[in-house]
């Protein structure tokens, strides 16, 4: 392969992961913009949303796609179930406590996963089989095309969802200044209930289409969360855009590093160059540095 | 004798200049008011000289030393305390603890002493103690020395802030608003502590929203416009300055 | 009926300057030394009961994990700050002393005290630029900096053995003889854990303290009662890695062995939540947080595969029902007693 075939290579592996952090990336911030807190449970519903939808598929013989819109549907029923469950008991909810609480979350979710669905890795092929598609001497996997089209187009509705509809702007309001929120009439409890199924939502669409490339077991959410947080946190906690630049960018990091360094130490160099980002800007690329009134 | 002199100050933010050319003195055993419209600058410049917000330009000394590359911190070793506008009361600790907090700038026991507990550590504490006790006694907070600090008023929380300000031993006593938020009833028990911590000797430099105290409580006034010094005097010359009444032309007094 | 209390410390007047008050015990000991003394007394009878050497052991990790949880305890429960990266510490401080040993024989003694050395620098170099980022984003900081030292922990094959382990590591020895039975390593661990509770409680109860519990509610009122607030966030953040650190070497010389996963995000994210689940800025909250983190699992373990689906149920209960953690729960039962006792 020449150069500039590795090159491309590497972008395009580097833009499938990256959207599938950002994707996750998008979870964080839905629950940090209704609740303050980090939610640790979002990459368990990553994890979920392919074993879901490997069951279904091994299950039924339904078409791939069909078995990752049914996942998806389960999974954002289980962020909101486990909203009610575990978040709305709080009798005073603070960012610390809701961010324990997740952790006990993801625990119970993990081994529920596993409980239920078992401990073997499961996969099954993308949406367009397990074709290549071949460009300038680069050969891509044509479910990374999927994650990106996917990935674009769950960005777009997210932002049309956020602009113009009753319920996305009720959420930005809640978000923005909870009292104001309240005083219009908003229910801001319900409000956090909804975030729950967004962010789940948003995991399980991560999970599903990214489980061809990867396969997942039910000990693949952890990572997966803590590689979205990162992402998060790289474009600013709190800002949809930040997410995808985040993700893109902790992705095409991993995937360069990986080609030009060394595949073993890429973790350490993207967390590196994260660490170095946080330093120069301390609220991430696009968040806005919080000013204390004194 | 001056204790504070502030000499063509000036502060911008992105290009908006909220402080500028601005020079003043405060003597030692006076109570100064600074006031202004909204926007006056007045915020600014209180930070500038508790060390918050650096001046773009200008100086800031304090007893013939300059200060203004100093941190917060550094200037309560100085001899500067301060209260804030928005409080700033530690009400997971309870009141005395507050104040004792106040003697940090005055003692000097650091972690390794900490650590071992060491004797000096040990005299050190019952006389930070002793000090803030003296000063929760002195402005009439003793009775609760051991609550939470979260459990007091509005307008004693304004006290505890002052007392704990005192037990650094201020040379120049800083209150940003003083009385703002404080309920009516409480008010002349802030105004009463101030004027008996001036009659003991105390420098009170002070911003204020309510007119009518800043004219009853103040020596000398400095009054800003637009981040400038529009008037200085006595309560009296300030009231009859034109330009002063320019200003708050249309504003109410008591906003 | 007057509350004894209020009429036992208000001055009879405002003006008394010595007016009635309660004051601690001058220069001398506080309850909570006595307390301490009292539970470190308890501890040493430990083994003594035990019965076997499994339980013993589970006295060693109990001891180690109390280090653990109470240094963080320190740095996040009391000065305010998130640290995500006590899992590096503890692992920095036992591949330090344990590759020593197994590379070099270095004697825990001198390696212990380097891998302390190591976690405490390492402390400085993240600690410098991280500790002026807040909230979440120091979070992330730690946590990333966790991440970077997993990988070198995994990949630094030729130091660390890698995924597969540090192998070869020596037991503790006295006078050239090795330390193999287990009382002798609890009696080291009990020491180092007594120790590590005695320079925490001097120092969260001293001036230093003080201005650590003030700085976590208010960096800017802390500053401006003259409270270098970076520094001490520097020094507690650096003190407890260290304490992190001795711990790891602990460990790895009483286990004789150390994989990467151990010290992993995981690793870290657990310790902050037994921090919580002891009573998060309590003193005595880490000795019930190392007690649950040290044998609910071998509660659980009967349970089979429904293990940490229970722990992480019970998790969830504690902190909906508790959520000032265990030493919490019990302050507020104890405050309820004394009012009805006194109603």
């Amino acid at each position: 392969m020449d150069s500039a075939g590795t090159v491309l290579q590497l972008l395009f592996a580097g833009i499938g992961t990256g959207s599938i952090y950002a994707l996750v990336a998008v979870g964080f911030n839905v629950i940090f913009k209704s609740t303050d807190a980090i939610n640790f449970s979002q990459g368990e519903w990553v994890m979920m949303g392919g074993m879901v939808a490997a069951a279904t598929v091994t299950a039924t013989a339904s078409p791939v796609w069909l078995a990752c819109l049914f996942a998806v549907l389960v999974v954002t029923g289980v962020g909101m179930a486990s909203e009610r469950l575990v978040v709305f008991p709080i009798a005073k909810p603070t960012p610390l406590l809701i961010t324990l609480i997740s952790i006990g979350l993801a625990i119970c979710t993990k081994s529920a996963v596993m409980l239920v669905l078992g401990k073997n890795p499961a996969g099954y092929p993308g949406f367009a089989g397990d074709t290549a598609v071949h460009l300038a001497g680069a050969s891509i996997h044509s479910q990374t095309l999927s994650i990106i089209a996917i990935t674009i187009a769950f960005m777009v509705l997210a932002h049309l969802f956020f602009e113009k509809t009753l319920l996305g702007k009720a959420l930005r309001a809640a978000a923005a200044d909870r009292d104001a929120a309240e005083l219009a009439g908003i229910r801001v409890r319900s409000t956090v209930l909804w975030s729950f199924g967004i962010a789940a939502m948003a995991g399980a669409v991560a999970g599903a289409i990214i489980t061809p490339l990867t396969f997942t077991s039910y000990d693949h959410g952890t990572m997966l969360g803590f590689k979205g947080f990162s992402a998060a946190m790289l474009g600013g906690l709190g800002n949809l855009y930040g997410s995808l630049l985040g993700g893109l960018l902790l992705g095409l990091l991993e995937a360069f590093a990986s080609g030009y360094i060394s595949s073993h130490f890429k973790d350490a160099v993207a967390f590196l160059v994260l660490l170095v980002i946080l330093f120069w800007r301390p609220t991430g690329l696009m968040g806005t540095p919080a000013v204390e009134k004194v | 004798m001056t204790i504070l002199e502030v000499a063509d100050v000036g502060r911008s933010f992105g290009g908006l200049r909220a402080v500028s050319d601005l020079s003043f003195t405060v003597a030692k055993g006076e109570i100064k008011g600074v006031i202004g419209p909204n926007g006056a600058g007045k915020t600014t410049l209180f930070n500038m000289i508790a060390g918050v917000t650096a001046p773009s330009t200008g100086s800031i000394a304090l007893d013939g030393q300059r200060i203004e590359h100093l941190k917060p911190y550094q200037r309560v070793e100085r001899g500067i305390a301060r209260t804030f506008q928005n409080l700033q009361i530690f009400k997971d600790l309870t009141v005395l603890e507050n104040v004792m907090v106040g003697r940090h700038a005055r003692t000097r026991c650091d972690v390794l002493h900490a650590i071992f507990r060491s004797p000096a550590a040990r005299r050190e504490e019952e006389g930070i103690r002793d000090a803030a006790f003296a000063q929760l006694d002195r402005l009439g907070l003793a009775h609760r020395a051991e609550e939470k600090a979260g459990s007091l008023s509005f307008g004693e929380c304004k006290i505890l802030e002052i007392a704990r300000a005192l037990a650094a031993e201020p040379s120049l006593l800083l209150l940003d608003e003083p009385i703002a938020g404080v309920p009516h009833a409480e008010t002349e028990r802030v105004a009463d502590t101030v004027r008996a911590l001036n009659a003991e000797g105390v420098t009170v430099l002070l911003v204020e929203h309510n007119m009518r105290m800043v004219m009853r409580l103040c020596d000398s006034i400095l009054v800003l416009n637009y981040g400038r010094k529009i008037a200085e005097g006595t309560a009296e010359a300030v009231r009859r300055d034109p330009a002063v009444l320019q200003a708050y032309l249309g504003e109410d007094d008591d906003a | 009926m007057a509350n004894m209390d209020d009429v036992m410390t208000r001055p009879a007047t405002g003006a008394t300057a010595a007016g009635p008050r309660r004051k601690p015990a001058a220069g001398g000991l506080t309850r909570d030394h006595a307390t301490l003394g009292a539970v470190w007394i308890l501890l040493a009878a430990f083994p003594f009961v035990a019965g076997n050497e499994f339980v013993v052991s589970l006295g060693i990790m109990f001891c180690i994990n109390l280090i653990l949880i109470a240094s963080l305890n320190t740095i996040m429960g009391f000065c305010g700050q998130i640290s995500l990266s006590h899992g590096a510490f503890y692992g920095l401080g036992a591949y330090t002393s344990g590759t020593l040993s197994a590379k070099l024989a270095v004697e825990p003694w001198i390696g212990i005290p380097l891998g302390m050395a190591v976690a405490a620098l390492s402390a400085v170099v993240i600690g410098l630029p991280a500790l002026r980022l807040r909230g979440h984003y120091l979070a992330m900081a730690t946590l990333g900096f966790n991440a970077i030292v997993f990988v070198l922990f995994n990949e630094l094959v030729g130091l660390t053995g890698g995924p597969n382990g540090l192998l070869g590591v020596g037991p503790f020895s006295l006078a050239g003889n090795a330390l193999f039975a287990l009382e002798s390593m609890y009696w080291v661990v009990w020491v180092a854990a007594g120790l590590v509770m005695l320079a925490i409680l001097n120092l969260i109860r001293s001036r230093v303290g003080r201005a650590l519990r003030a700085l976590a509610t208010s960096e800017i009122g802390a500053d401006a009662l003259g409270v270098n607030v970076f520094r001490y966030k520097l020094v507690v953040f650096v003190l407890t890695a260290a304490m992190a650190g001795l711990a790891g070497g602990l460990y790895v010389h009483y286990n004789q062995f150390a994989s990467p996963e151990t010290f992993g995000f995981f690793t870290s994210v657990m310790l902050v939540v037994m921090v919580a689940l002891g009573g998060w800025g309590r003193y005595w909250g880490p000795l019930f947080g190392a007690l649950i983190f040290t044998v609910v699992p071998e509660l659980l373990r009967s349970f089979g595969d429904l293990e940490l689906f229970l722990f992480g149920l019970s998790m969830i209960l504690v902190m909906l029902f508790m959520p000032g953690g265990v030493a919490g729960g019990l302050e507020a039962l104890a405050g309820r007693f004394k009012r009805g006792g006194r109603s």
